[in-house]
Formats: C-alpha cells, sequence, structure tokens
C-alpha cells in the first residue's frame, strides 16, 4: 500500500479488504502523512503493523512534515505539511526519522518514488523514469507509489521497455523472464479518475501481482479534511480521484 | 536445459520423459507422467539457443502466462510451467487429429467444412470469452478430439486482453504465419478477436477449394498485400461450393473486421444454420475485383491500424446471439406483444445482436402415412410464417433474424438444447398465467429458467391482463 496520506477511512478499508483477501504480510511505501485529516492515525497503524513484522519505507511528504521543510512544494501541498507538522507526537516523529529509503527483500526492492536516486522523490510516470529505475536495481521486481496513478512497467530480456494499465482484479504474473517495475496507485488520495482506493497484493508463491480498488467512504474523509481547516481543494479532489 | 540432451526416464521436477513426440518448430515435445497425475500429459521445451530468434524465447513466457489462466474443453489443460533456469510446459496430451491432418484429401465435402469450422468457431468463441485472442490460428494448431470439440493449441504468439501483451512491446514486425494472417495483424493491431475469425476464413477457404487464399507468402512485406487484393472466389475453385458456404468464407475474409461476423459464436451459427444464412452479393461472386477498383484500395489502404476503442469482452457483449422462444397458440396473443416489446428492448441495447426465433412443434409419435407427413410438413410451414409475421413487429434487419421450428414433445428441454447447442447468450420467452394445463405439466419457463446454460428474461403480462387458457 502506498500514499495513504493520512485518509483514515480509505486505509482501515483497504486494510479490512486486505485481512478479507487472505493477505498476511503488509509493505507500506511512504507518505503516511499529508493531505489527508488524520496522519496520526495512519502512522500509529503503521507503527503496530511494523512492529507485527510489515515493511515501511520513506515518503517525501514525512520527510517534509518532520522537518517542516516545503521547498519545491506547491501552496496546497505545503499548507497541508505546515498542518502535519504540528499533528504528529514524538513517537511518530522518531518512527518517520528512523525509517529507510529502500527496502530489498529476496528479490524485491521497495521504495517510495524511484529506485534511481531515491532520495530525488524522481517521478514514475512513463517508460523514461521508468527504464532508469529497472536500471538501478537488479531486482526481478520493484514496488513504488509517489505519482498516485497505478501502472506496470517492464523490461525484457533483450532490454526493451514496456508499459501496462493494469485491469482491477486481474492477477498478473510477474513471469521470471523479465524484470518489473509495479507503481501502485494511491490508498488515500488517487488520481487516476477512480476515487476508490487502491493497493496491490503480491502472492509470492507464484508470483502473481492483482491491483484492486477499494470503495471507501469518501464524505467523511473529505469532511474532517474542510474541518481541520485544510485547503479545500484536498477535500474535493477525493470525490472525483483526480 | 538443453532440449537435444534429453532421454527417455530422465525426470524433471518429478516428471518422468517417457518419449518424444513430433517436435514443432520452437520446442521439443515429450509425453511424461507423473506419480498422482492420471490425464496422458506432454512437456513442451522450448528450443533455445544462444542467439535464437528472441520469438521464441518471449512466446514461450506468453505461453506459460496464457495457458495457465484458460479452462474449459477448447484448451489443453494446464498442469505446471518451469522455472527461469529450467523452462517447460506440462500440459494435458490432447488425443484426436490435427486439423492439418484433413488437407490429405481437400476440398471436403461442404458439409464436412462447416462441420469442421463450426467446431474450430466454437473454441474459438470460448477461448474469446477468456479473454484471449489466439492470432496464430492454423491448422496444425486445432485437434479434433475424438468426441468431435476443437481444441486449440499453442498459445506462443496470443494475446490476453486484460494482460501485457509482451508479444507487441518486443517486436516491431508484424506477427503471425503468412497465409493466415489478418490484415490488421498486418498492420499491427493484436487486439482484435475477429483477427481470430480470418484465419478460420482462409481454413475454410483451403478446405473448401483445397487451396490457399493468399498462396504461403513468406516475408512481412507480401502479407500487405491482402489489404487490397481479394481472393479468387472459392466457388470459381470448386463448382460444388453452394453460394451459402462462399458468403460465410468470403464474409470471414474480410479486410475490414468489422465487416466480418461481430463473434465466433454468430459464425457458428451462421455455419449449423446453412438454409438461414443471408446471402449478399458475396454469395454469387465469380471473379476477383477488376483490377482498377484494387488499384484504388491499394492507394487508399492503411498504414496502421486505427486505434482500438472496445476491449474484448466489450465487443463480444454488444453482439450476443438473442433466442426469441414464441409460443403461437392463438390465446397467448397478448403474451407475443409483451415478449416483442422485451425483444426490441435487448436488440435496441447490442446494435450486433442476431435473433433466433424459436417455436416448438409437437412432433407426431410415429409418422404414419405421408398424408400425416405432409400435414407435419404443412405445420412447419404454417408454423415458420407465423414467426415471421411475428418478428416483423420487430422492425430488425432480415440478416438479424433467424426463424426455426423444432419438433419436440418437450419444449422446455427443447428450448434449453437448442441453446446450449447454438451458443445462446439470451433467452427471452413468456410465461403463462396460472392455468390448469400449467399445473398438470408444469411451467415450460420455468424449467428453462432452472436449466439453461445462459441469460432467461421470462416475460409475463401485467396483472389483470393475463387471459385465461381456453
Amino acid at each position: 500500500m502506498s500514499d495513504i496520506h493520512g485518509n483514515r477511512e480509505a486505509f482501515a478499508a483497504c486494510l479490512e479488504h486486505a485481512a478479507q483477501n487472505g493477505v498476511d504480510r503488509y509493505v507500506f511505501l511512504g507518505d503516511f502523512a499529508g493531505y489527508g485529516a488524520d496522519p496520526g492515525w495512519v502512522i500509529d497503524t503503521v507503527m503496530a503493523r511494523v512492529a507485527d513484522g510489515a515493511v515501511a519505507v520513506l515518503g517525501n511528504h514525512d520527510a517534509a512534515a518532520l522537518a517542516n521543510k516545503t521547498a519545491g512544494m506547491n501552496d496546497v501541498a505545503a499548507a497541508a505539511i505546515a498542518w502535519t507538522h504540528t499533528q504528529l507526537d514524538a513517537s511518530q516523529r522518531d518512527f518517520i526519522a528512523a525509517l529507510p529509503l529502500v527496502v530489498e527483500e529476496d528479490d524485491r526492492l521497495y521504495v517510495h518514488a524511484s529506485a534511481f536516486e531515491p532520495e530525488r522523490w524522481n517521478y514514475v510516470t512513463e517508460l523514461y523514469s521508468a527504464s532508469k529505475s529497472l536500471m538501478a536495481t537488479q531486482a526481478h521486481a520493484t514496488f513504488c507509489g509517489h505519482t498516485h496513478v497505478p501502472a506496470l512497467f517492464h523490461m525484457s530480456l533483450t532490454g526493451k521497455f514496456a508499459s501496462f494499465v493494469p485491469v482491477e482484479r486481474v492477477e498478473i504474473p510477474l513471469t521470471p523472464q523479465r524484470r518489473w517495475l509495479a507503481v501502485l496507485g494511491s490508498v488515500g488520495q488517487p488520481r487516476d479518475n477512480d476515487p476508490a482506493a487502491c493497493y496491490a497484493v503480491l502472492d509470492d508463491a507464484r508470483y502473481a501481482l492483482t491491483y484492486v480498488r477499494v470503495p471507501y467512504d469518501v464524505e467523511s474523509a473529505a469532511q474532517k479534511i474542510v474541518d481541520a481547516g485544510l485547503p479545500t481543494v484536498l477535500a474535493t479532489r477525493l470525490f472525483d480521484g483526480f | 536445459m538443453n532440449a537435444k540432451r534429453l532421454e527417455a526416464g530422465q525426470v524433471i521436477d518429478g516428471f518422468t520423459l517417457e518419449g518424444p513426440l513430433d517436435p514443432g518448430g520452437m520446442a521439443s515435445f515429450w509425453r511424461v507422467s507423473r506419480a498422482g497425475t492420471d490425464i496422458p500429459m506432454v512437456m513442451k521445451i522450448p528450443l533455445m539457443r544462444r542467439g535464437e530468434d528472441p520469438i521464441t524465447i518471449v512466446g514461450f513466457e506468453v505461453e506459460q502466462m496464457i495457458l495457465a489462466r484458460l479452462n474449459g474443453p477448447h484448451v489443453p489443460r494446464f498442469v505446471a510451467a518451469g522455472d527461469f533456469e529450467r523452462p517447460y510446459i506440462v500440459m494435458e496430451y490432447v488425443a484426436g487429429r490435427s486439423v492439418r491432418t484433413f488437407l490429405e484429401r481437400v476440398p471436403l465435402a461442404p458439409a464436412e467444412v462447416a462441420d469442421i469450422g463450426a467446431r474450430i468457431a466454437f473454441a474459438l468463441h470460448d477461448l474469446h470469452r477468456q479473454h484471449v485472442i489466439h492470432l496464430d490460428l492454423k491448422p496444425s494448431n486445432v485437434i479434433l478430439r475424438d468426441d468431435g470439440e476443437a481444441v486449440l493449441i499453442d498459445f506462443g504468439l496470443s494475446r490476453h486482453d486484460q494482460l501485457p501483451d509482451l508479444m507487441a512491446e518486443e517486436f516491431d514486425d508484424p506477427i503471425g504465419t503468412g497465409p493466415y494472417v489478418s490484415p490488421e495483424q498486418v498492420l499491427r493491431d493484436r487486439g482484435d478477436p475477429r483477427s481470430d475469425l480470418f484465419a478460420l476464413g482462409v481454413i475454410l477457404y483451403f478446405l473448401a477449394t483445397g487451396e490457399r487464399p493468399f498462396g504461403e507468402p513468406m516475408r512481412g512485406g507480401e502479407w500487405r498485400r491482402r489489404l487490397w487484393r481479394d481472393p479468387v472466389p472459392p466457388r470459381r475453385r470448386n463448382d460444388k461450393i453452394p453460394p451459402w458456404l462462399q458468403e460465410i468464407i468470403l464474409r470471414c475474409l474480410e479486410v475490414d473486421p468489422t465487416e466480418r461476423y461481430a463473434t465466433a459464436a454468430q459464425l457458428a451459427f451462421d455455419l449449423q444454420h446453412p438454409e438461414q444464412v443471408a446471402l449478399t452479393a458475396r454469395a454469387s461472386r465469380l471473379e476477383r475485383d477488376a483490377r482498377l477498383t484494387v488499384f484504388m484500395r491499394w492507394l487508399r489502404a492503411p498504414k496502421r491500424a486505427p486505434p482500438r476503442r472496445r476491449t474484448l469482452s466489450g465487443l463480444l457483449a454488444g453482439a450476443p446471439i438473442v433466442m426469441a422462444a414464441i409460443d403461437l397458440a392463438p390465446e397467448a396473443s397478448g403474451l407475443r406483444e409483451a415478449l416483442a416489446t422485451a425483444v426490441r428492448r435487448v436488440l435496441a441495447t447490442a446494435p450486433g445482436a442476431r435473433l433466433a426465433c424459436v417455436n416448438i412443434l409437437k412432433a407426431p409419435q410415429v409418422v404414419i402415412d405421408t398424408e400425416v407427413d405432409a400435414q407435419g410438413r404443412s405445420m412447419h410451414l404454417q408454423r415458420l410464417v407465423a414467426l415471421k409475421h411475428w418478428a416483423r413487429a420487430l422492425a430488425a434487419a432480415d440478416d438479424r433474424v433467424t426463424y426455426h421450428v423444432i419438433e419436440s414433445n418437450d419444449p422446455a428441454a427443447a428450448i434449453i438444447d437448442y441453446a446450449r447447442h447454438t451458443q445462446i447468450d439470451h433467452i427471452v420467452m413468456g410465461a403463462r398465467g396460472s392455468s390448469s394445463m400449467r399445473r398438470l405439466l408444469g411451467s415450460v419457463s420455468a424449467k428453462v429458467v432452472a436449466e439453461a446454460p445462459c441469460t432467461v428474461t421470462v416475460v409475463r403480462l401485467p396483472a389483470g391482463e393475463t387471459q385465461p387458457a381456453s
């Protein structure tokens, strides 16, 4: 799950969906805070899962909220960061401060943005940026977020790069003959014109990846954003998923 | 794993190699066995040598991906696949006859061509419903099981509508087999299920005439010729071919996929009902198009395929075969009107739909003499006339509607059988109000709803309009 962005309703819906579908291990790809009204609850929940063996990596909004640094962000994002900074308690700040940028596990790599210079938070949006990430690692499969748009890139043995728009709930075999880069989309603020929360499930026995959409209570999440005094656009965009 | 060094008795991941089978172009095949698995199995091992055409490698990856998620009687059952170090696929060994063996005695009789064609079309429809387009259909890739069902094999060039198309990403040139490749594949469009109908048209042409419609072009550049040059009409090559068969074959071979059958099921339907094929100018042609026409087509031939807007399942959903089961009894006239309204609604939502109007005629138990037989035939004819009269109210194009009078003493069973046999997607039928007959015999519609292999809509008259049974 990636880019939860303080959206408690979306995150809780995804966790429930995952539990019902036999998910037994969790990987959180960063950006727990920023934009949404429940950063504390989201980070506490992630912390509890990590204590149980889940993996979490750092996102740029988490780093920014910790340092209260908004350089390079647009006004809306900066306003959300400034507010989020005031919301975090000491244990949440310590947790974020200790998050790694990249985690490698077996033949998989987890990163928030790109495996290529991960600290620069490069977006993986098309073939060129995907190829840079794919070339930067030997991992068979890389999982990342950051763009809020689900996508799947792959590189063949002969070095050809290609992209694919995943179809919801269709299992995609990540074949051993090529290397894969899965951009998961966002739990808390989807931007692909589908308001449903997005995450993905990897069946690591069969090496098959399934993208999932989970509808959630957008109204409540949006109302909380308005009530917190955050920019209204952060609430309205949730309804259309843009 | 070096395919050349395999020998009988060797064990690979629990599978014992029993003996080699005829090798294919890009793989070797072994009969294998495994304790606890009782179906006959074959292991396909790609012939991968250094510097080999990457089509072999990617094709194998594609087949592993696609075969593993296909089900049903029209594909070999997937058993297991090897990993990167040891690539192989183990699948059901399909006993039967390759359609290639029929080529030894072409031309075949029209009825046999239609029979084989319908079986292949059913298999294709089943494949398309599972989101897969074969894209390399040819006689050597179809096996007829001993029970007659067609099985499609070799999915190395196939495309799954909801998975990454590894072939298209890897190769810039069109991919296929020269004699069978469709015009849109030549233009690098790999997303149209009607490409398989084109290839089936080539097979039908070959079986019916003994010749391939576009010869055996080897180089990709020669493949483009089929975009403008029409084949010699089949009846020119074999005058025993009836007009309906030529109509079907040439419709499959249309350059524009939208001019072909919308679905493999609709093609199978025509192959099963020769007398109901709507004949057009295609049926009577004995000459190829004039040079000027061909020249104009050459001038206008597209360089690339138009962008695709519909998914495979969207295409199939837009072109169902709908069956209206019509009760022609005089007292059911109100119900027939309501049925027509319901059928109009269904046809309006699916512009590619075909409608089969079906009436069940109670069959005489034994035909005693010719007079009764003649009566029976005249009854049959009367029913057809009545069906056509009923369908006039639908104002549907003639080539979308067919009429069928089926003799049976069990109407529900006859409707269900017919729906299964012709791959009906949707049955629309009426339910009579309460009547002593219904209490006595049980409801036909209830049985159809319970047992039909497809969606069933039951039409009722609004309460109060129910007509008493006479």
